[in-house]
């Protein structure tokens, strides 16, 4: 039965009627709502560009050319891609059990962090293999970042402590302890970073084969990429077509009755922070192996957690769309960065996931025009 | 004085088998007429109210005379909860008028009623629990109009306390009260707002027994003071006891209007609120009953709210047979489903399936060892709403072959599978993708009930599994559940339609308060109007010896 | 690292907090939760801090910057409560909405100069109050002493006034407030726009009072998150707040004081001659803030009283006649 509201009233004879919807909308709906919130967001933000002295236009043809002009920017796209996409995914398994992990950031930092434990302290010296190097950074990284996660979920599990502010914290705390590793211990000369990482340590970048393949010069995409593509297919498959993703899936929709199935809901609380901390680790360790090369606080903390929530949300937390939505987004914050004023691309992701939310909306009522007898 | 008997018979063709249904229905349509100047306090004449697919209240006529207190007598679903939310304001009847002292009144909403003084207290309270008794009393009102002044009100609802025995502490707050205290609170804020008819819902369902006898002597008070009272009920003693004149209504019709209390047996009150029509299965093969699968040894309970809820129950359930649970929804039923399922802990005693103890245990264990659970709620605890048909089916199964190898899902297995449940089970949907939140409830029904059968349990309990279901589903889950007692499975079905129990069921306990009142060899036998009369007279309070003691009185 | 004086800067950092936090019991009094405080806070310190630039009136900034939080925070109240949305991302989304605006319009603030503050001053007698008064009394910013008073008016006005019960009513058990004729919606877009008032004027009182400036998303510096768990640890309660709001200000100056001092407690202080140590002081807060956290909820199971019933559920009309 549908329960009706007068919304407005025009004049006499029109009522304007809010359903509940009773069937799903046609499938092509929620992709053309999810369109329409997007460009409905980049409107505003053209809006809000222009009340700031800004040229909107020329800020988005802008954005246009510097992440898909060439060869050259599509591949600084996707370098700019990779950490958002491994902390997107992070942010996707943990929020389909609706397990709000805001400390991707933090848990990114943490497995950057360990990652480079490993070359620094060192545990492996320059002279490693560096298949056997990568091996072991990646391991450190997922740990680093698993043990991030494990922390607020346990004492989510346990004692029923709220994890956003607990994950949020987390943050922090991740960015004062990096901090003093960097300062305090590893410093190179006084700097605020530590050394340069050996070249046995470092992910390979397509422009390491120029030599063989001279269109390959200067092109900085690491497999960093590959790696994140890859963890976005078998988290697919995880959720999709494995018994833990069931579990995921079933505790997320309805924990009542994945207690009556006689799933255990805490240790999954745990795990799943866990997996959600070492994908973003292992988004922090694919930062510092491949792009910065060395630790160093401000180009790892920049947003990613948090541009990770919003790609996973607007991919509907499928793992598999949320590839093509981070690299919109790697475009985004690169050619964002020339783009005056500088918060526009902060902004523009805030309007478009409120415009997202607000979308959702529609595809759970219909709005319906009526004639009213007087 | 006039009584008359009607007989109906219908012929009700089903599927493969021919079903003959009986019905005899008897029916008190005399309505004592008092001291003809007694004022009607209340009046409602003709009152039909309908809800999606069920007539709640068919032309009922009722009447409220001032300064008594009337009690409302009936199973679940007989109406009597709806009839008084439209005297209260909450529902709107469809037809049918309401007076009161003789003026006729249209209610658009529960002000309208308090306005006319009219006010229920419902079962559920709706106080909030951190709030002073003050501060609950004086909600929603406009005056005060800024400053609480709490103390010069805390003495004001002290006073009105007193006059009418509602002893409270204006200050406690209200989770820091007995539920009796609660009531009190619910009462006084209704007396506040100047209520002269009071409708009190099931207002001994929560209480102790000493708070009982509390709660009929403030009712006394307040008659003594010029109010009238209504009172929801289906505890015979319990009506006998406190009530002027009694109603009872079953299934949206009423059976009896206004008779006195004094003039009428119990168990002719028993018969009027349960025993109407019969009917009963020619198709259910003898019983064969082989080991007991499920025994549960004097279990010991407590409900959400941390009050008793099981006190000592015990039942036992063999292979190859159908046990029934029979009582008024509140007295257990729920917690003991839950027990069974390991999904509530017992205090004391023990449930074992087959030996092996599957109380205070988790759940899984019990789905590993070949317990299947058919729950009351199908959409908040039997069912993930957005996920597929698909995903709900294999939530049971999903951690074995053919569904899962290792720790992979085999989609195509676990489509297929439901696939052949679809059409075996009949569920109408466009395919197994839907998000089950679109099934309607009976097709959602059908899918949990593939789901559990499917996995040929050797045990199921199944709560509640035809309500809100059309004749024809009903039917099918009846098919259903005769069908896994043919195979050996031992089912325990807790129902509230006392026809569904008798006609599925081998046995019968009925429940009351947690405890067994007693059982009832059910099987082949034609359910009599004694026996009706029996469970009824169980399902109100009477343990099952003393009513043979009270028989074998009556006719030694 | 005289306890005095951290104690008086505690209490003056300590007023941040303590209207961020309370603006967000009264929104989740009523059932909404809104974690864009962060973000309502940063546009608050925008705002301020530029109409005052515009204007010259620091006054003019706060009443604008309390004016362009609270209009942030009914975004997030129509998202919520007529769309029925889910409240946790929607306050994610306001923040990050927040942050995104307050940079690109406060873009060249910082090299704005000096902007005319909001005055600070001693209060004649009760500043000689021995111990209480240099601390709480003399030279703080006007905005400290309005917190003073707004501590126990805010806690009045809940717990003592008729509109404050039928607050609580409508978190605790919103279908028996709508039962007895209050209307539940008006009512919690009413409280998340007082929230958001107070979180804008949080947010003032960092640019025109605490830290003069705009430094961009520093400003703020993740206080809004601290508010958020800092309701939790108030119990909803506004008078714990503030305990908790001056004891967070007075840990961050400690943390800066404490690295001064080459003897500390009679030892060789360690932070003077590790100054990297000083970062694990930077952790404190935040670790202080799990911690509160954890004590919070674990009192909340004890007690069986915590948060309002209600908070975080979308209230939908029950159905008559089900």
């Amino acid at each position: 039965m549908a329960e009706s509201t007068t919304v407005k009233k025009k004049r006499v004879g029109y009522k304007l009627l809010v359903e509940p919807r009773l069937n799903p909308p046609p499938g092509w709906y929620p992709l053309v709502v999810s369109i329409g919130a997007i460009v409905f967001g980049l409107f505003l933000g053209g809006i809000l560009i222009a009340f700031a002295g800004g040229d909107p236009i020329r800020s988005y043809q802008h954005i246009a050319k510097a992440s898909f002009g060439d060869i050259g920017v599509l591949s600084d796209t996707l370098v700019k891609a990779t950490p958002i996409m491994l902390t997107a995914l992070a942010c996707a398994v943990a929020f389909r059990m609706k397990l709000w992990n805001i400390g991707a950031e933090g848990q990114f930092i943490m497995g950057a962090f360990a990652a480079s434990a490993i070359v620094l302290t060192p545990v492996l010296s320059a002279e490693t293999p560096r298949w056997l190097f990568i091996t072991v950074m990646i391991l450190a990284g997922m740990a680093g970042g698993a043990f991030w996660g494990f922390i607020p979920g346990y004492l989510k599990a346990k004692l029923n402590v709220n994890e956003i502010i607990t994950t949020l914290m987390m943050n922090y705390i991740a960015v004062a302890w990096v901090n003093f590793w960097i300062f305090g211990v590893w410093s190179e000369g006084g700097f605020q970073m530590s050394p340069k990482f050996p070249e046995t340590a470092w992910l390979p970048r397509l422009l390491d084969y120029a030599k063989s393949l001279p269109s390959l010069r200067g092109l900085t995409t690491h497999g960093g990429i590959l790696i994140a593509i890859s963890v976005a297919i078998i988290l697919w498959m995880v959720l999709n077509r494995s018994r833990w993703g069931y579990e995921i899936r079933l505790i997320g929709d309805n924990p009542q009755a994945a207690k009556y199935a006689g799933i255990n809901i805490q240790k999954n609380i745990i795990y799943v922070m866990m997996l959600s901390g070492a994908l973003a680790g292992l988004g922090g360790m694919s930062e510092v192996t491949g792009v910065i090369h060395r630790l160093q606080t401000s180009p790892l903390a920049a947003g990613y957690g948090f541009t990770g929530i919003i790609v996973a949300w607007l991919a509907k937390l499928n793992p598999l769309v949320i590839i093509p939505v981070s690299i919109l987004f790697g475009a985004l914050i690169l050619a964002g960065r020339e783009i005056q004023p500088s918060g526009v691309p902060k902004m523009i992701q805030g309007i478009i996931l409120v415009s997202l939310i607000a979308s959702d909306f529609l595809l759970r009522y219909r709005i319906r025009i009526v004639r009213v007898e007087a | 004085m006039s009584s008359g008997l009607i007989y109906t018979s219908s012929l009700i063709l089903s599927g493969k088998n021919l079903i003959y249904t009986y019905c005899r229905s008897s029916r008190l349509t005399q309505t004592f007429s008092s001291p003809p100047d007694t004022p009607l306090a209340v009046e409602m004449r003709g009152i039909v109210k309908r809800f999606p697919g069920v007539l709640a209240n068919d032309h009922v006529d009722f009447e409220l005379k001032a300064g008594e207190i009337h009690a409302l007598l009936g199973e679940n679903g007989a109406g009597k909860s709806t009839l008084m939310n439209v005297l209260a304001g909450l529902y709107r009847q469809e037809t049918g008028t309401i007076h009161v002292h003789g003026k006729q009144v249209e209610f658009h909403s529960p002000r309208d009623a308090i306005n006319a003084g009219i006010g229920m207290v419902h079962q559920h309270f709706m106080l909030v629990p951190s709030q002073t008794v003050t501060e609950n009393i004086l909600l929603g009102l406009d005056t005060p109009r800024f400053f609480m002044r709490l103390p010069e009100y805390d003495a004001k609802i002290a006073a009105m306390g007193e006059q009418f025995g509602l002893i409270v502490d204006p200050r406690a707050k209200i989770w820091q009260l007995s539920v009796g205290e609660q009531q009190r609170v619910e009462l006084l804020k209704l007396l506040y707002r100047g209520a002269n008819v009071l409708i009190m819902d099931e207002p001994t369902a929560v209480l102790a027994p000493q708070e009982i006898d509390g709660l009929f002597g403030i009712l006394r008070s307040m008659v003594a003071q010029g109010k009238s009272v209504i009172f929801i009920s289906h505890k015979l003693q319990e009506v006998t006891a406190i009530a002027d004149r009694v109603s009872v209504l079953r299934r949206g019709v009423s059976t009896a209007s206004g008779v006195p209390s004094r003039g009428v047996s119990r168990q002719e009150l028993a018969r009027l609120m349960v025993g109407r029509d019969v009917v009963f299965t020619v198709d259910k093969t003898p019983g064969k009953p082989g080991d007991v699968v499920l025994d549960v040894k004097d279990i010991h309970a407590e409900n959400d709210k941390g009050l008793p809820a099981l006190r000592g129950f015990s039942l036992n359930v063999r292979a190859g047979e159908i046990v029934g649970v029979a009582g008024v929804a509140g007295n257990g039923q729920s917690e003991l489903a839950q027990v069974i399922t390991g999904l509530r802990p017992c205090k004391q005693g023990q449930v074992t399936l087959r030996g092996e103890q599957v109380s205070n245990r988790n759940t899984l264990f019990g789905i590993q060892h070949g317990m299947a659970y058919v729950p009351e709620d199908r959409t908040r605890v039997g069912s993930a709403p957005n996920l597929s048909v698909t995903d709900n089916v294999i939530m049971k199964n999903f951690r074995l072959p053919p569904i899962s190898h290792g720790g992979m899902l085999d989609m195509t297995a676990a489509n297929k599978l439901a696939n052949d449940l679809k059409l075996a089970y009949d569920i109408i949907v466009p395919n197994v993708a839907t998000p089950v939140r679109l099934l309607s409830g009976g097709n959602l029904q059908r899918v949990i009930l593939a789901r559990e059968i499917s996995g040929k349990p050797d045990f199921m309990v199944a709560v509640q599994p035809t309500r809100g279901l059309d004749v024809g589903a009903i039917e099918g889950v009846h098919q259903l559940l005769l069908a896994q007692r043919e195979a050996g499975a031992g089912i325990l079905l807790v129902s509230e339609e006392l026809e569904e129990l008798l006609s599925l069921s081998d046995r019968v306990y009925v429940i009351y308060e947690g405890k067994v009142m007693g059982e009832i060899q059910v099987g082949q036998v034609e359910p009599d109007q004694s026996l009706i009369e029996t469970i009824g007279l169980m399902m109100t309070g009477t343990p099952l010896d003393q009513i043979r003691k009270e028989e074998v009185g009556a006719h030694g | 690292m005289d306890p005095i004086i951290i104690l008086q800067a505690g209490v003056a950092t300590g007023t941040v907090l303590l209207f961020a936090t309370i603006g967000e019991i009264f929104a989740e009094r009523s059932g909404v939760m809104n974690l864009g405080v962060e973000g309502m806070m940063l546009i608050g310190a925008m705002t301020a801090f530029s109409t005052t630039i515009a204007t010259g009136n620091p006054w003019l900034g706060v009443f604008a910057a309390m004016l362009a939080a609270g209009l942030l925070s009914q975004i997030h109240a129509f998202i919520t409560i007529t769309l029925q949305a889910d409240q946790v991302v929607s306050g994610l989304a306001l923040t990050f909405l927040g942050i995104g605006i307050s940079l690109v319009l406060g873009e060249g603030l910082s090299k704005a100069g000096t902007v005319s503050l909001l005055p600070s001053f001693s209060i004649p007698v009760l500043s000689q109050i021995p111990i209480l008064g240099p601390i709480f009394f003399t030279k703080q910013n006007v905005l400290v002493y309005i917190g003073y008073v707004f501590i126990p008016l805010a806690w009045f006005y809940i717990n003592r006034t008729r509109p404050g019960m039928h607050l609580r009513a409508v978190g605790e058990y919103p279908s028996a407030a709508d039962a007895l004729g209050i209307n539940v919606f008006k009512q919690r877009y009413l409280y998340v726009f007082v929230g958001g008032l107070l979180a804008g004027l949080a947010g003032a009182t960092i640019s025109l009072a605490v830290s003069p400036g705009w430094f961009s998303e520093l400003t703020t510096a993740g206080q809004g998150w601290i508010a958020v768990g800092l309701v939790i640890f108030a119990q909803w309660d506004p008078v714990r707040a503030a305990f908790g709001a001056y004891a967070f200000g007075a840990l961050r100056r400690l943390i800066l004081d404490i690295q001064g001092p080459t003897i500390l407690l009679g030892l060789a202080n360690p932070f003077y001659y590790n100054p990297y140590w000083g970062f694990f002081l930077q952790m404190l807060p935040y670790a202080f803030t799990i911690i509160v956290l954890v004590i919070g909820s674990r009192e909340a199971i004890r007690k069986r009283i915590g948060a309002p019933a209600a908070l975080g559920i979308p209230y939908i009309r029950g159905e008559r006649g089900k």
